[in-house]
């Protein structure tokens, strides 16, 4: 049966499938293809992709062996289990039933609609024939070939998309915007300087389909008249970097970069710059500056990028999700595009999405679909099927949505009603275990770490934020302190120079506004519900349930248990580090915890 | 081109170009800044001069904000006036509290903001940053607990004197103005940053604990070294210079260099001539004024008896008054009647 | 300023400091502007982040060239060479502003333009070692602009042909009609506070106050009439000629007023020898100089601090300067000092106030004859400013200059007095760094600047140091024909290999020892301190 297969092996090799022994993977697919004695003709066939993520890194390394067209999808496969899968898969032609993916893994992609992510796990990031076969490049071509700038911006503009990056500015007016702005030359600038925590959307794009990004970009450089184009990335982004580097040769000595490319008269190249991984360099004109070689600290606005930025010229900035849409949109057309989504948002949305879900992993939804679908479809529901308390989306400049709005319609005018944002795609989803107040409170440590520290609300104000909610849930809260966050809060959002500041309160203000109990809980009753904030906890031995087995005093690290063995024992709280291994470790449930 | 704008209900026609703050000083409308200086680009940083528009959705920034056909401004109201209360509250939360001791006490510009909004108590009261250590160099004092992070000095560093001696370090509220890898400062001293600083984060090594600000009287003079004829300020208690500053709106544009701001010493050292001296057997005496004067025109005389006047010269300095240097060639020409007069530098 | 006041009437920078700013190229040369007039330098960056072009020519790597767009490092002493080549490339490429040539000057002539014939920018480059290249850019950027300014200080002028120099760069600005104009002239930057201010007041020996003759008879009997004197109608001394007249006992005693020749002139056991053969030598200042040691009187007066009047600075802009402080023990104004003296000597001087003077100069000079005190109190006033109404002069020759044409000037190239040989092989260039002034009788007594430039040092091009072997910090001696000095050797890219810089403020390794007092300039005798030749060995 071999001699005629065209066998396909596809590995991930996103930093996911890579941390998960992904190379290992590879090497063991080659050896093991090589030792087992494949003859030649079938190993000329048999070939192993790198291919990007595919969203679902909880289960890496991903694996599918395609052998004509029928394709088998492996999970958790490290490289000692290859030799079985070639042998009993590929030679024998019986696929591996214990690895294979499960039920869960096709609910999850069931509900999704990919449109950036339609060639990640499935080009080879590393090669651009891969992505030309797919019908790459051919957006460019067309472009070039039968459409006027202005006619690209107003595809754009009729396919309704809006920036990917937070702000939901459209595309379409941003590139129509710096067309006309009088300067030259033209800058158009794509940013890659994903930096709320958990968000790793761009970085998957860049890694898996590198070109899709690229194109984008040409194309919107032919549409505003630019003559230069960056890429703005953190230097924390490696493999990303390397695949861009790459990507960028291969588009150069393919003619789709450079002096007249595709032979029209239009020049166009792309630079890389890293960022030192500033949060607030994802902001414009922060931005700029530091590629123009100054400290990342955001300007007033206007003038905005597209009149006055980068060196003063006329600039775009999108965001990587924004431009590796565009190629799409140009192929399929604007219909096609602004089928998907909502009268206002259009198109899909690529979310990662984590915390207290099943399925964590990096997901594309069309804007406009129920968060409930997304929690309980795609995600599978909440870990140990406990109660969803809400879903923080936005990042550190978002909010929660609370369980009982969880019909809410995810795109930017619903969220933003309910005080969240969409923001770039962050999706944390909570249940009870997790104390809100403890959130914000996570959120502000990094927004205020993250501070530039050029203006005075956000780089003391989020500080004094942070520190009242320190002392929350310290237990050392003060009966005046919601109303302080509330105060202080509203006006660092008027009086701050940029988004970061401007937003930095909204995980604040959101959880005061949903969860007041919580709070109130920490500060009058100096008690955390959810049992989170260690400094409220205590831990006592409910004598009746006691054995005397003694395991807890053993697991306890600072011997704050005492008690003679099968006798009932006791936690001394002045030594008691509440760290919860008694708890933990108890088999009769007697450790009480509150 | 002029555009037409309401401030706070008056209605005023100005240059187009210009910004909101520019135009309410102006016309008298006062807005609070600590990070401004007109002879500085826009910052935006301390916030304080937020303004309304008519329109906007949020309050915008007076000192980057361009004025526009018909746009209406509203420089105070109780929302402005609320967040500017805030920006100084939290200011002085991470401010040493040490203005009794503070040589710039009576001319900081956060102190006349904390009077104005009348902090007596702070919201806010926290961490506050500590540093420990001094730099080396024998100019500028660095303390850096009292930097509001304006940026001026930054900004004057590098945008007026080219030189970008320091830079904003760190993130957040650990953010701090430094010299590269926070080594002691070596630059040129122009001290241009001491000048724009609005508290006593920067000032002038020699001139602390000289005498309060109230103490001191101002003196308008022009700077002895070079030929560029710098306008400065000398700040003077009991009867000696402490300090040279200069005034913006001067010729140099309120700038000085290494010797104008911090080279003026040399007034009050010990080896100034202080007496008459004459050389007798090879050897410098003290003598009066009397004795002195009378013993050279002595001399003078004699000489030009028999020798005649043209055995006579002058050398005048280019370091003295015209009205000096005008009687000194009078002198020549008119009492010792010759015209035997030059200056060293004349060339 | 003599060769200035030569071609056009007048010597003194045609325009303002607050118009450098409006400059679209300022070509500056012999200046170290950054270090020596750093408030002047920091207009001309303020142009040039206004999108203006800088344009530096100096021997040294000055902070300055970090802000131009173009530097030419010639060679010590070749300045004629240099200019002469960006006039001949812009009369070749017909960049002239010919009207200006016509209506407003003369000696545009044939004898005029083959003089710079033989100037071609392979010769510049072979004479000055600036690559053509760059000569012919910087003559296309000057003609071309619409505002240019030159500025040039004692890099030109201390020179056996420094006034050759300064007739070069007329010519330079007359040729492109750049004179005349708001941000566009000739600008000479003047060295001490009151350089400008003491030429005008007449400390010259042949021009009384205001730069008039005293050989023309009109102006000698205006001045006898103002001063109630009898005058002299014959030429003074220079100051050069006054030491070489003291050694030839022609000259038997000195009054020297605020000065330091010791130290600032060339060949210190020259003037040392000279000052100390007069049979009396009056010296007043504030400290103890070098030159004061050598008096049979010293007075002790007032500093700038300590005393009223006014100060004329570079740009003609005369300010007051007033009392602060009193002055130290027994210490007097000058002005008390040389009054008394004269009533003394029976010629009486009684002036109620100080403004007194000032009056009276203004009638020695209309150019300042209105300006009051009260009218300096807001700005100070740049003359021309002949009555009270009128607001001062921003910038001269508007409708035409004093001589009324500006002249061409046929200036053939002399190489400097001395040339390197194998005994001297070093071009020596002297001036002054950021942190002293002077002969350093002031800022040696500050603290805080001894700190941060405590000693002498000599600067030289790391790659000539390593063929000596000669680490940074190393003890060398520095002789030329006149004696030697030792002080340390600063490893430095700003001087060129075989060019060397000393600072003439350290009296203990006093760089005016090794210049030479012989080398000067035929017309205003100014002695060449930029260019001698010395030998360095290791001590």
């Amino acid at each position: 049966m071999m001699q005629e297969c065209n066998i396909v092996i596809k590995v991930c090799m996103g930093t996911g499938g890579i941390a998960a022994g992904g190379t290992g993977v590879v090497s063991a697919f080659n050896e093991e293809i090589k030792a087992a004695g494949i003859n030649a003709s079938v190993e000329k066939n048999c070939s192993v992709h790198n291919v990007g993520c595919r969203g679902f890194c909880a289960r890496d390394v991903l694996v599918d062996v395609i052998i004509d067209g029928e394709k088998t999808t492996y999970e958790y496969i490290k490289s000692d289990m290859v030799p079985r899968i070639v042998q009993e898969h590929i030679l024998q032609g019986q696929a591996v039933g214990d690895w294979e993916v499960k039920e869960d893994y096709h609910t999850f992609h069931e509900k999704q609609v990919k449109v950036v992510l339609s060639d990640c796990g499935e080009v080879d990031p590393e090669d651009i024939e891969s992505y030309v076969e797919r019908g790459g490049y051919e957006a460019l071509k067309k472009v070039l070939a039968t459409m006027t700038p202005e006619e690209t911006i107003d595809l754009i503009k009729a396919s309704g998309l809006r920036g990917r990056g937070g702000a939901g500015f459209p595309t379409g007016l941003k590139w129509e915007f710096a067309r006309k702005a009088p300067g030259e030359p033209k800058y158009l600038i794509c940013n890659a300087d994903e930096g709320d925590p958990g968000a790793f959307m761009d970085r998957s794009v860049i890694e898996g389909n590198p070109h899709s990004v690229i194109e984008g970009m040409i194309i919107g450089a032919y549409a505003i008249g630019a003559l230069k184009g960056y890429v703005y990335i953190r230097a924390e982004y490696p493999l990303a970097v390397e695949r861009l580097k790459i990507a960028l040769d291969q588009a150069r000595q393919r003619g789709f970069l450079g002096n007249r490319i595709q032979e029209r008269d239009f020049n166009f190249d792309i630079k890389i710059k890293l960022g030192a991984g500033a949060f607030v360099c994802g902001e414009e004109t922060a931005l700029i500056a530091s590629i123009e070689g100054n400290r990342g600290m955001p300007k007033a606005k206007p003038p905005f990028p597209a009149q006055k930025g980068l060196w003063g010229k006329p600039t775009v900035i999108n965001n990587v999700e924004t431009l590796a849409n565009i190629a799409y949109i140009i192929r399929n057309g604007a219909d096609w595009f602004a089928q998907f989504g909502t009268e206002k948002s259009k198109g899909t949305k690529v979310f990662a999405l984590t915390g207290k879900v099943k399925n964590s992993g990096l997901i594309e939804v069309p804007l406009g679909i129920a968060l409930r679908e997304i929690v309980y479809d795609i995600g599978g529901g909440i870990e140990g099927d406990r109660k969803l308390k809400a879903v923080q989306t936005g990042g550190p400049s978002g909010g929660c949505i609370t369980a009982d709005m969880i019909d809410i319609a995810v795109d930017y005018e619903s969220l933003a009603k309910a005080g969240s944002i969409v923001g770039s795609g962050g999706m944390v989803v909570m249940d009870e275990t997790d104390c809100m107040v403890n959130i914000a409170k996570y959120f502000l440590e990094f927004t205020q770490a993250e501070s530039c520290g050029k203006c005075v609300p956000c780089r003391i104000g989020t500080k004094r934020l942070l520190e009242i909610l320190e002392r929350i849930t310290d237990g050392r809260g003060r009966p005046g302190d919601m109303d302080l966050l509330e105060k202080l809060s509203n006006d660092i959002r008027s009086a701050s120079l940029c988004g970061l500041g401007q937003t930095a309160p909204n995980p604040v203000l959101s959880t005061l506004r949903y969860f007041r109990d919580e709070y109130e809980a920490h500060i009058h009753e100096k008690r955390c519900p959810a049992g989170v904030c260690k400094n409220l906890l205590t831990y006592s031995i409910l004598e009746e349930f006691c054995k005397g087995c003694t395991m807890c005093a053993r697991v306890c690290p600072a011997g704050a248990i005492v008690g003679e063995k099968k006798k009932p024992h006791k936690i001394i709280q002045e030594i008691c580090v509440k760290c919860g291994a008694c708890f933990e470790t108890c088999k009769f449930k007697a450790i009480k915890k509150g | 081109m002029m555009v037409t704008l309401t401030i706070d209900g008056r209605s005023i026609k100005v240059r187009d170009g210009s910004t909101i703050l520019q135009v309410s000083r102006e016309h008298d409308f006062y807005i609070p800044t600590l990070c401004d200086d007109p002879r500085l680009e826009p910052y935006g940083g301390c916030r304080l001069c937020l303004v309304q528009i008519k329109g906007m959705p949020r309050p915008v920034t007076a000192c980057t904000t361009p004025v526009t056909e018909g746009m209406n401004v509203e420089t105070t109201n109780e929302e402005i006036e609320g967040l500017r209360r805030t920006i100084v509250e939290l200011l002085l939360s991470d401010h040493p509290t040490d203005c009794m001791i503070c040589e710039k006490a009576g001319d900081c510009t956060l102190q006349e903001l904390a009077y104005f909004y009348n902090l007596r108590e702070n919201r806010f009261e926290g961490e506050r940053r500590q540093y420990s250590g001094s730099d080396g160099n024998p100019f500028i004092e660095r303390n850096m607990e009292k930097c509001i992070l304006c940026g001026k000095c930054v900004r004057v560093c590098n945008e007026v004197q080219g030189v970008s001696a320091i830079e904003i370090a760190y993130r957040g509220f650990s953010a701090k103005v430094c010299p590269p890898f926070e080594k002691d400062l070596d630059c040129e001293f122009c001290g241009q940053c001491v000048s724009v600083c609005p508290t006593g984060a920067l000032m002038g090594k020699i001139s602390m604990g000289k005498g309060r600000q109230k103490d001191i009287e101002k003196v308008e003079s022009i700077c002895p070294y070079c030929g560029c004829g710098c306008n400065i300020t000398l700040h003077v208690a009991r009867n000696e210079v402490i300090r040279v500053s200069s005034r913006p709106e001067s010729l140099n544009e309120g700038w000085l260099c290494v010797k104008g701001r911090f080279g003026f010493r040399f007034n009050s050292s010990p080896d100034r001539l202080k007496h008459p001296l004459i050389k007798r057997n090879g050897r410098f005496e003290e003598a009066s004024w009397d004795e002195a004067l009378d013993y050279v025109a002595e001399r003078f005389g004699e000489i030009k008896e028999k020798h005649g006047a043209d055995a006579i010269a002058g050398l005048s300095s280019a370091r003295c008054t015209n009205e000096e240097n005008y009687l000194f060639q009078k002198f020549l020409r008119a009492a010792v009647g010759t015209n035997n007069i030059d200056h060293c530098a004349r060339y | 300023m003599v060769g200035l006041a030569t071609v056009f009437g007048s010597g003194a920078m045609t325009n303002s400091i607050p118009e450098i700013e409006n400059n679209d190229l300022l070509f500056v040369i012999g200046s170290n502007t950054k270090e020596n007039h750093p408030i002047v330098a920091l207009r001309m960056m303020k142009a040039a982040r206004k999108g203006a072009k800088i344009i530096v020519a100096d021997p040294r790597r000055v902070p300055l060239v970090r802000f131009a767009h173009i530097w030419m490092q010639q060679r010590p002493g070749t300045d004629v060479a240099l200019l002469n080549s960006m006039m001949h490339v812009i009369v070749k490429e017909g960049l002239m502003d010919k009207d200006f040539i016509v209506f407003r000057t003369e000696g545009f002539d044939q004898e005029f333009l083959k003089g710079l014939d033989e100037f071609t920018p392979e010769v510049g480059q072979k004479i000055t070692g600036v690559p053509k290249e760059k000569i012919i850019e910087s003559a296309r950027l000057y003609a071309g602009a619409s505002s240019p300014g030159i500025y040039y200080t004692m890099g030109i002028t201390q020179h056996s042909h420094g006034t050759d120099n300064v007739f070069c760069i007329a010519n330079l600005g007359l040729m492109t009609g750049s004179l005349g104009k708001e941000s566009s002239g000739v600008n000479p930057l003047r060295g001490q506070n009151n350089v400008q201010g003491s030429s005008d007041m007449g400390c010259s020996p042949n021009m009384y106050p205001g730069y008039q003759k005293l050989t023309i008879s009109t102006i000698k009997e205006k001045f006898e009439t103002l001063w109630g004197a009898k005058l002299s109608d014959r030429e003074g001394m220079t100051a050069t000629d006054m030491l070489s007249a003291a050694e030839a006992k022609e000259l038997r005693a000195m009054y020297i007023m605020g000065e330091n020749p010791v130290l600032s002139d060339p060949d210190m056991a020259h003037t040392v020898k000279a000052l100390g053969a007069l049979d009396f030598l009056v010296v007043q200042d504030i400290f103890m100089t070098e030159t004061a040691e050598l008096a049979d009187v010293v007075l002790p007066a007032a500093s700038f601090a300590e005393k009223e009047g006014t100060f004329t600075n570079t740009e003609r802009r005369v300010q007051r300067v007033r009392k602060a402080v009193s002055p130290p023990g027994e210490a007097r104004e000058d002005l008390w000092i040389i009054a008394e003296l004269s009533n003394r000597m029976g010629y009486e001087m009684k002036y109620p106030r100080i403004e007194a003077v000032f009056q009276e100069m203004g009638m020695a000079w209309p150019a300042m004859g209105g300006m009051t005190y009260s009218r300096l109190n807001r700005g100070g006033l740049q003359w021309p400013c002949p009555t009270q109404d009128h607001p001062g002069t921003p910038y001269l020759f508007k409708g035409g200059f004093p001589r009324g044409k500006g002249r061409f000037t046929v200036v053939k190239y002399r190489p400097s007095i001395e040339e390197t040989d194998e005994q001297y092989p070093f071009i020596l260039t002297t001036g002054r760094e950021l942190f002293h002034y002077h002969t350093g009788s002031m800022t040696r007594r500050v603290d805080a600047l001894n700190k941060v430039s405590p000693e002498p040092f000599v600067e030289i091009n790391p790659e000539d140091a390593r063929d000596m072997a000669v680490e940074d910090g190393a003890m060398l001696r520095v002789t030329s024909r006149r004696g030697a000095i030792e002080l340390k050797a600063r490893l430095s890219k700003r001087p060129d290999r075989g060019v060397v810089f000393i600072p003439f403020h350290f009296k203990e390794a006093a760089a005016n020892v090794l210049t030479n007092s012989k080398a000067l300039d035929p017309f205003c005798k100014i002695p060449e301190l930029k260019v001698s030749t010395v030998r360095i060995e290791k001590v």
